[in-house]
Parts: structure tokens; C-alpha cells; sequence
């Protein structure tokens, strides 16, 4: 009955801490500009069924697309198995799905199947970040939390499980025993291996163990839920939508800007129809995360730091400064920022002199991109750092007039020639009459 | 070489005709000394299979494109409505680029700004060629030719296509060679995103040698190119590694013109 009550308690708690801070990054990153992604809904659930369910992407790295899916797989169907907990805690039952017989005896193997498989995944995870030390996980950008904050992930996983696990082995040996409550059911191929280390604790002990392992796993389950919203592991969630709302047009395509089509038409004929002046002043391109659309928000609070975008990028693999993963990493702790500050200011931002651009992102990263999409490719959840560097290049140019001097050089000859070079546009066919 | 006939939409506006296509040359096309010989070849085999085309001549413009990549929306802006003007005047139905860039810039960006036109790429037009049984390719000079194709981004990831450049190769009877990083995995030669037109960021290479590198672990006799960016940035690369006299780097359009004795 007192645990019936802690239970529910520590669960209502928990509950209600997480639905506060997504209701926070929510309203972060609706802070964002407004953009049509709800077009063509057909398109986009089948994109989300094949890139976000089926993890198409992730599978072009095989190694790590297998054991992603490993954990992927294994994370949603263990899941069900959290159900049963869930009624077994609130009304102080034990295994209460025990009933279905032998379809419970199979999908308790299957859980240990799997939490066996997510163990294998994360340790071959951790050695590939920690002894291996791939590449992408060496970063700078990843100094300091982010890559204790990847670390803990797994760790938890992989306490979860084992609790799991051993919570499994000393039921399985109290079922034997014949112990009371402890009713015959379920199946352990993976937990009986387990069972020789607990074989000679006494009845008592071995309570304690299953009960500890329980709370453990539950309670351990409502901090990791809890602590999804501070992490780079809250992709488990946002990946979804993530994909849903991806960019549908050619990747080529780079959006034009509205603002500017208005005035470009005026200056190309004064007596075009002036649209109504906007309530604030035009700014052209972003200088801050409250410049960017909600998308682009999104994709900053979606990015789990993969790295697989700042591995393929060119400028990134031959020592530039420019990493697309850093990119959004900065978005997301700059929107963190101004939402913090937007808390404490009742609700309103508050100019903290800081911005995206300058403080965060620096020139001579956004001037090494080549434009040239690789790194939306091998996001395996179709993130996009690209469009955040093309509109603080935007922002750069055009506010700013602050563009590379040769770029600035390549500007007048277009305006002049028609050419980012020196040339005559009179002598733009002679090409013809050349041997 | 046969006298190529390039006329342009305003010769045949006087005439009282309309071409089936128009060939957009693009700044590099036109100017460049080296994409200028691709040009050629495009025209050549355009006049080989006697298609009506024609070009703007002196009334074409940069498309923006590089402007645009490097962040200035405006003059983006001001080069398309300039050239949709000229375009639409002509009533232009359908065009053929030289560049991949010209081709993403005219396909996709200038549709909203009043630009509406059916876009290929001068490898799409080639295989159409090929297919329809306009063009015949007969292997040639590049027959059993180790070649290694350098995938264009803005033809590529940019827009999806890969297959045209490769299926014109094969055709060849070339033994084409894939690099590691191929097709969607394709890396950038260096000149994207206006790279072109400034000096590289502080690193510790060139993105056309790191590229060029790996194209010539290939071993090829051509690398071969979709892009007249990319022929620069190639081609700089090769001459970095001093392959020049050993390995060539050809447009697509190029060795077809070259395999026909164009």
C-alpha cells in the first residue's frame, strides 16, 4: 500500500517535470519565423515511415546503423514491458500481464533478447567514442559536456537493462522455489545465465534483489525521462517530427527570400504595386536564433551529435573551421539561452548583447561552406545546418556589408558585367567565333 | 573543326523563328578559356544531331547563383527578374545548361520569381539524345579508358541526378571507376557555395587536392567532370600532384564530342 503510494507519487512527479520542460523547448522553438512545412502531408508520413520509423539513413554507416537500430528496436518494444510495471506499481500487483500465457512467456524472452541486444549496442557505442576514439566524436565542439552528456546515456542504458536483467534472474529463482507472489510466469533464456551468481542468497536476499532491481529500473526509467530535456537524447523524440517537417524540395534549392522580391521589384519598376510597410523593420537574413524559423529550432533541440554531417563535410575534412554538427549544437544552446532569459523576464527577451552570430557561429566558419549539402545527406534525420549558415551569410551581406573582399569583388562584376568576373558583356558570345 | 552555328534567339526572333531549346551557356561557359572548349563541344554535338537551339548570346547573365550561395539575396534577385524578363520575351519554353548551378538556379529558384521553363542539364539532354536514338556513341578514343566520374554537387545531391553522366560513359564502352565517395556521398571539388570566387578558409588543405587526390588513386586515364567549376578545381588539382601529362579531365559532353569526332 506505502509503496502503492510512493509509486504513484514519484510517477505523477516525474509526469509532470517532463511535460514542464518540453512545454519549455516547445515554447522555444516556437519562438521561431513562420514556415509552410505542413504541404503535401501524404509525402511527409511516408518520408517519416522510411527515414524516422524505418532508420533508412542511419544504415549507410552499417556498423553503426545496425546497432542503432539494435537500440532503437529494442528501446520501443521494451517499452511495453514498462506498461506492465507502470499497473503492477500503482495497484501493488506483480506481473499482472501474466495472464496471456504463452504470448507473455514470449515477450518476456523477446525483452531479454532485446535488453541483451541494447547492452551489446551500447558498449560497442562507448568503445567506439572512448577506446577507439572515432573521428567525429573527437571534435572540439563535443569538449566538455556534450561528450559526457553522449557517456551517460549509454552508461544508463546499460544499468537499466542490467537491472532488467537481474531483476528477471531473482524472480525467476523465487519462481522456482515456489516463494510466495512470486507466481510461475514468463520465460528468461537470457536472465537463467545470470541465475548461478544468486543461486545460494537466501529467500529474503533475493526478494531485496528483484524489488531493488524493480524500483531501480522504474525509477531509473523516470530520471532518464527527466533528463531527456537537457540532453542531446531528446532526439528520441523530436526525430519524429523532425523528419515529418523536413525540407520536400530539391536540396539545391535554396529559398528566396520574400522581403527581398519586394523590393527588388520596386527597384526594378517604381511603379509597381508598394506592398503595406511591415510593422517591424526588415531584417534581411538571421543574426540571432530568434531570426530562424521554428524548423531550424527544431532541428537545433533534434540534433543528437552524431557527427556524420561534420564527417562528410569538405570544408571540415580538410581543417577548416566549419562543422555543420557545432552549427546546430550552437543554435540549440543559444535558444537555451534566450529562453532562460525570456523565464527570468517574465516573458519577454531581453537584449543580453550576445547573439548567435559573432558570440556563437564565427565568420570563418560560415565562410568556409561550400553550399554543397553533404551535410544534409548524411544526416540520417534530414537536419539542416546548411540553412542556418546560408541566413547568417545573409545576414552577414546584406546587413552587414561584411562579405570577403574577393566576394564583395565578385558582387560588382555581376552587377557591372553579368559576370562574377571581369569581362564585357559584349564579349560574351565571342566564344563562338574563337578557334 | 567544322564551323560551329551558334545562332541566337535574336537572329532567329528576326527570321521569324523559335528554337525546341535554348542553350544557356552560363559565365564560365562563356568566358572561361577552358569550359569555353565544353561549350564547343555542346554545340557540336547540338549541331550534330540537328537540333534548333539557340543561344541569348550578349543578353545573357549570370544567373545570380553565386551571389545567392554567398549570401546576397538581392543581386540574386535582381539577375533573375532581369532574366526572366529576357526569357520570357522570348517565350523560352525549355533550356539546356553548360553548368550545373545555372541549371539548379534556373529549375528551381527562378519558378517563383515568374520563371517557369522545363530545365535540363547538358548530361540529361545528351542521354535523351542517346536513348531516342539521335546521338550514336560508339566507344572510340575512350574505348576500355579507365574513367572515374566526379560527381557535380548541384547536379547530384543538389538535384538528384546521377545515373545521366554515368549511363553517357558506359556508353562509351570506358571502364568507369567509382571513388569511395560517389553519387550522394560525393565530395565537393572546392568551389561551391562561391568558394570559387574567394580564397579558401585557413585549413590544412585544398578541397580540390583532397578531391583530386582521391580521384587519382583511381588510376584513371580521364576524370571525367559535369561541371565547368568543377573542370577548374580538377584540373588544379591534377597539376598540384603533377599528373597533367598522364590524366585527363574532360567534361561528359566533351569526350562524346571527342568519341564522335565531333
Amino acid at each position: 500500500m506505502i509503496a502503492s503510494i510512493i509509486f504513484i507519487i514519484l510517477l505523477a512527479f516525474g509526469a509532470f517535470l517532463f511535460y514542464k520542460n518540453v512545454a519549455k523547448i516547445r515554447r522555444n522553438v516556437l519562438l521561431g519565423k513562420e514556415v509552410n512545412r505542413s504541404d503535401n502531408s501524404s509525402e511527409r508520413w511516408k518520408l517519416m515511415a522510411l527515414v524516422a520509423i524505418g532508420q533508412s539513413k542511419m544504415i549507410v554507416r552499417p556498423v553503426a546503423g545496425v546497432m542503432h537500430i539494435l537500440l532503437y528496436v529494442g528501446f520501443v518494444i521494451i517499452n511495453i514491458e514498462v506498461i506492465e510495471i507502470i499497473i503492477d506499481g500503482i495497484f501493488g500487483t506483480h506481473r499482472i500481464l501474466s495472464f496471456a500465457g504463452a504470448l507473455y512467456n514470449f515477450l518476456i524472452a523477446s525483452f531479454e533478447w532485446l535488453a541483451l541486444g541494447v547492452i551489446i549496442g551500447c558498449i560497442v557505442f562507448f568503445i567506439r567514442r572512448n577506446i577507439i576514439k572515432l573521428n567525429r566524436f573527437m571534435n572540439k565542439e563535443l569538449d566538455g559536456w556534450p561528450r559526457s552528456d553522449a557517456n551517460y546515456i549509454l552508461i544508463t542504458e546499460v544499468l537499466l537493462m542490467s537491472a532488467f536483467l537481474i531483476m528477471n534472474a531473482s524472480d525467476h529463482l523465487l519462481q522456482v522455489k515456489g516463494y510466495e507472489h512470486y507466481i510461475k510466469a514468463g520465460s528468461f533464456p537470457v536472465s537463467n545465465l545470470l541465475s548461478p551468481l544468486f543461486e545460494n542468497m537466501s529467500n529474503a536476499s533475493l526478494v531485496m534483489l528483484e524489488r531493488g532491481c524493480w524500483w531501480f529500473h522504474i525509477i531509473g526509467i523516470i530520471a532518464f525521462l527527466n533528463y531527456l530535456p537537457y540532453s542531446k537524447h531528446f532526439h528520441i523524440l523530436l526525430a519524429f517530427p523532425a523528419v515529418y517537417f523536413s525540407n520536400l524540395k530539391p536540396k539545391g534549392e535554396f529559398n528566396n527570400l520574400a522581403s527581398v522580391t519586394n523590393e527588388v521589384k520596386l527597384m526594378l519598376d517604381p511603379n509597381a504595386a508598394i506592398p503595406p510597410a511591415p510593422e517591424t523593420p526588415l531584417k534581411f537574413g538571421a543574426k540571432d536564433v530568434l531570426d530562424l524559423n521554428w524548423k531550424q529550432l527544431m532541428d537545433a533541440y533534434t540534433c543528437t551529435e552524431c557527427g556524420r554531417c561534420t564527417s562528410n563535410c569538405p570544408a571540415n575534412q580538410t581543417g577548416k573551421l566549419l562543422s555543420p554538427r557545432k552549427i546546430l549544437m550552437d543554435t540549440r544552446d543559444r535558444l537555451t539561452e534566450v529562453g532562460k532569459n525570456i523565464d527570468l523576464n517574465n516573458g519577454t527577451f531581453v537584449d543580453d548583447g550576445k547573439a548567435l552570430l559573432g558570440n556563437y557561429i564565427s565568420e570563418e566558419e560560415l565562410w568556409a561552406c561550400n553550399t554543397c549539402n553533404a551535410c544534409t545527406e548524411s544526416c540520417p534525420i534530414n537536419l539542416d545546418p546548411l540553412a542556418v549558415i546560408m541566413d547568417l551569410r545573409q545576414y552577414l551581406v546584406m546587413e552587414q556589408s561584411n562579405a570577403p573582399a574577393a566576394l564583395n569583388g565578385m558582387f560588382t562584376n555581376i552587377e557591372n558585367n553579368g559576370a562574377p568576373w571581369q569581362f564585357s558583356p559584349a564579349d560574351r558570345l565571342n566564344w563562338a567565333s574563337e578557334d | 573543326m567544322s564551323q560551329l552555328n551558334v545562332p541566337t534567339m535574336a537572329d532567329l526572333m528576326a527570321k521569324g523563328e523559335t528554337p525546341d531549346i535554348l542553350f544557356w551557356v552560363g559565365c564560365a561557359g562563356s568566358f572561361d578559356d577552358r569550359a569555353k572548349k565544353i561549350t564547343k563541344a555542346i554545340v557540336k554535338i547540338l549541331n550534330h544531331v540537328n537540333i534548333k537551339f539557340a543561344v541569348l548570346g550578349t543578353e545573357e547573365s549570370c544567373t545570380g547563383d553565386p551571389a545567392k550561395r554567398a549570401g546576397n539575396e538581392f543581386l540574386f534577385q535582381m539577375q533573375a527578374m532581369q532574366n526572366i524578363q529576357v526569357l520570357n520575351g522570348y517565350d523560352v519554353k525549355k533550356i539546356v545548361t553548360g553548368c550545373p548551378h545555372c541549371f539548379n538556379t534556373i529549375k528551381n529558384e527562378y519558378p517563383e520569381l515568374g520563371g517557369k521553363y522545363e530545365v535540363i542539364h547538358h548530361t540529361q539532354l545528351v542521354q535523351e539524345l542517346i536513348d531516342s536514338g539521335k546521338l550514336k556513341v560508339e566507344g572510340g578514343e575512350f574505348k576500355g579508358k579507365k574513367i572515374t566520374f566526379h560527381d557535380p554537387c548541384y547536379l547530384g545531391r543538389g538535384n538528384g541526378e546521377y545515373e545521366a553522366p554515368r549511363n553517357i560513359i558506359q556508353k562509351l564502352d570506358a571502364e568507369l571507376n567509382e571513388m569511395k565517395r560517389s553519387r550522394a556521398n560525393g565530395l565537393c571539388c572546392g568551389a561551391g557555395g562561391a568558394q570559387m570566387f574567394k580564397e579558401a578558409e585557413k585549413g590544412n588543405k585544398e578541397v580540390n587536392v583532397e578531391r583530386s587526390e582521391e580521384a587519382l588513386a583511381m588510376n584513371p586515364d580521364v576524370i571525367a567532370v559535369g561541371c565547368p567549376f568543377c573542370m577548374t578545381m580538377m584540373r588544379d588539382g591534377v597539376k598540384h600532384f603533377e599528373k597533367e601529362d598522364k590524366v585527363q579531365v574532360l567534361d561528359v559532353s566533351e569526350m562524346i564530342a571527342q568519341a564522335n569526332d565531333l
